[in-house]
This record gives C-alpha cells, sequence and structure tokens, in this order.
C-alpha cells in the first residue's frame, strides 16, 4: 500500500515538473513581447523621433552603406564581423520603404528585399566561404536595388572572373581601387572595374 | 540504490506522460496547385528521387516513420522540419518571385553539389533517401536548366 502511495505521488511531482516546465515556455513569450513594446514607445517617443524617421524609412543609401561594411569585413576575411554586419544588412533591408515608387517598382523592390533578407540572413549565420556565395546573390540584389532607386553615391561595380570556378562575381565599391571580397587576402587585388554608376 | 530508483521511476513517468501532449504532425493530404512539381515538367525520375530524399523536410507533408510518433522524437522532428520549410517549401514553389526561384534553386544546386543535403542525421535513418552519384547529376542539370529558364 505504501509502494503504491509512493509511487502515486512521484507520478504526480514528475507530470507537475513537465507540466510547470512546459506552461513556463508559454508564458514566457506571451509578456515579454508587450512589454518590449510599451518600453520602445516610451523612450522613443519625443526625443528619438527624428532618429527613429531616418531609420524607418531606410533610404537606398542606408542599405549601400551596410552592405558596403558587409563588404569590407569579407575583403578583411574576418567572418564574425561579417556575420554582425549581415545582421545589420537584414534589418535595415527590412525596414526599407518603397510606397514612393510607383506599383511596378514597388513590386519588384520587394522582390528584391525578399531575397536580400534571406541572403543577408545566411550571412549572419555561415561559415566565410558560404558568406561568399550568398554575397555574389546579395551584390546582385543590391545593383538591380541602386538601378530603380538610384543613388548620390559614386558607385563602381567590379568583377573578378576567377571566383568559384572561373563562374566570376561581381560587386559594389565605393572606391575605384579593387579590394576583391570574395578571395580576400589570397587574391586582394583581382577584378576589374566593369561599370561606374553616377 | 534508492535514490537511482526513484530516478528511473520519474524519467519513465516523464516519458509516459510526455506521450499525451498534443503533437503537431506535418501532414497534408492534398498537393496545392503552387507545387514545384504542378508548375514544373519534372520527369518521373527526377520527381521520386525529390519526393522521397527532400519532401519530408520541404513540403507540407512529411512521410512519418512509426518510431517518429514516440515522443520526444516527434518534438525533434518537429523542430527540424519547420526550419526545413522555412528555407525552402516545394509547396509553395509558384509563390516565390523569379528572383526568389533562382535564389533557392542556386542553394538547391550547391547543397547538393557540396553534400550537405540530405542531412546525414536523416539519411542515417532513410537509407532509402541518400542520393547517387547519378541521381546528384540527374537533379543538378534538371535544376541548372530550370535556372537558365528563369534568367
Amino acid at each position: 500500500m505504501k509502494k503504491v502511495k509512493r509511487t502515486l505521488g512521484m507520478m504526480a511531482l514528475a507530470a507537475t515538473t513537465v507540466l510547470t516546465v512546459s506552461c513556463k515556455d508559454v508564458n514566457k513569450n506571451e509578456p515579454a513581447a508587450p512589454m518590449s513594446n510599451e518600453m520602445h514607445q516610451e523612450s522613443m517617443d519625443d526625443k528619438d523621433d527624428m532618429a527613429m524617421n531616418d531609420n524607418q524609412d531606410a533610404k537606398a543609401e542606408a542599405i549601400l552603406n551596410d552592405y558596403f561594411n558587409l563588404k569590407d569585413a569579407l575583403v578583411g576575411d574576418d567572418n564574425d564581423k561579417a556575420k554582425q554586419l549581415g545582421a545589420t544588412l537584414a534589418s535595415t533591408l527590412g525596414s526599407f520603404d518603397a510606397s514612393s515608387y510607383s506599383d511596378s517598382e514597388q513590386q519588384e523592390l520587394k522582390d528584391i528585399m525578399e531575397d536580400a533578407i534571406e541572403h543577408a540572413e545566411h550571412i549572419s549565420e555561415s561559415d566565410m566561404a558560404h558568406q561568399r556565395e550568398h554575397f555574389k546573390i546579395l551584390s546582385k540584389d543590391v545593383t538591380d536595388m541602386v538601378a530603380i532607386t538610384g543613388t548620390e553615391m559614386k558607385i563602381y561595380e567590379q568583377f573578378c572572373p576567377m571566383y568559384n570556378n572561373n563562374e566570376g562575381g561581381a560587386w559594389l565599391s565605393m572606391n575605384e581601387e579593387i579590394r576583391n571580397p570574395y578571395f580576400g587576402d589570397k587574391m586582394l587585388k583581382c577584378g576589374k572595374v566593369q561599370r561606374e554608376i553616377n | 540504490m534508492k535514490f537511482l530508483k526513484i530516478i528511473a521511476w520519474l524519467a519513465l513517468v516523464a516519458l509516459i506522460v510526455i506521450q499525451f501532449f498534443p503533437i503537431i504532425l506535418n501532414e497534408s493530404d492534398y498537393v496545392p496547385q503552387s507545387d514545384f512539381m504542378v508548375e514544373n515538367q519534372v520527369p518521373a525520375t527526377i520527381k521520386n528521387r525529390l519526393q522521397v530524399s527532400c519532401y519530408d523536410c520541404h513540403s507540407n507533408n512529411t512521410d512519418y516513420p512509426w518510431y517518429s510518433k514516440i515522443q520526444p522524437a516527434t518534438w525533434f522532428l518537429e523542430d527540424h522540419i519547420q526550419e526545413g520549410k522555412d528555407e525552402l517549401n516545394f509547396n509553395e514553389w509558384a509563390t516565390y518571385s523569379d528572383r526568389r526561384k533562382n535564389s533557392k534553386l542556386r542553394s538547391i544546386i550547391s547543397q547538393i553539389e557540396e553534400d550537405k543535403m540530405p542531412l546525414d542525421s536523416y539519411t542515417l535513418i532513410h537509407k532509402d533517401a541518400i542520393l547517387s552519384d547519378e541521381d546528384k547529376r540527374m537533379i543538378i542539370d534538371y535544376m541548372k536548366a530550370l535556372k537558365d529558364s528563369l534568367e
């Protein structure tokens, strides 16, 4: 009798442990979201309003800046930094505001952003070789974006014919001088300017 | 000794209790119009390879083995499948823009070329999902042709 009781007790104990653990998970998610929202609203209301606006309709320029930083990290063979900057770029891409463009341009920009965000996110969690693979397609996305949005910056489209077993890869840079993001230190100066934008 | 016994009992009880937790299975008995195989003319052999080697985690319908319905295996698989579908869901192929299709095809090709997909942890159990060199060549050629047709 005693034994049965003890077993029952233990079963109940185990059940409650499992239940509380799983309930905790649910609880953790729920209140956390509204709370952080509140905090955002309070602290960002007045003072930071202007700064917020700048961030919110992330202009093509903001995206380009993040992209160039990411490119520099790849040039420098810096995997961790590229990861961070990939995440930064992903969030800037996500806040891009296309409302001032025509309907067809908006659709095109939406497609570009969706694709680019995915590549930036991958870059934020990959090894160098993989980061560079995604950087290649990301570069195409950003180039296509600039074709629509235009920019006041002077940009060089550069190309290294050797990347990925001679498939080649293009990228954008603010400097005419070649600094290769696909090979980094291994072949820092491989490539040429293909086109000048502006 | 007594202590060990208690632990063993607790583990057993916990194992029984978690069997009663509701599980969400990735199962669907219809193939949407947006499916990869519906939108594209896929040769039967490739169709079959994709179905067996990829669709378990990259579509809305997983062909579950018996042990997967026992916890905690189901939870483990649930995460994996969710991740796989976020990355690529063949059932939603037609909803991707051409640009994204291009990116997806590129990733499909490189993942297979580099032997990263199907995952080792998956083929360990699903021997039939292992792609032979011939399968790989066939799938890659097909995906490359499809990619070229989009560009």
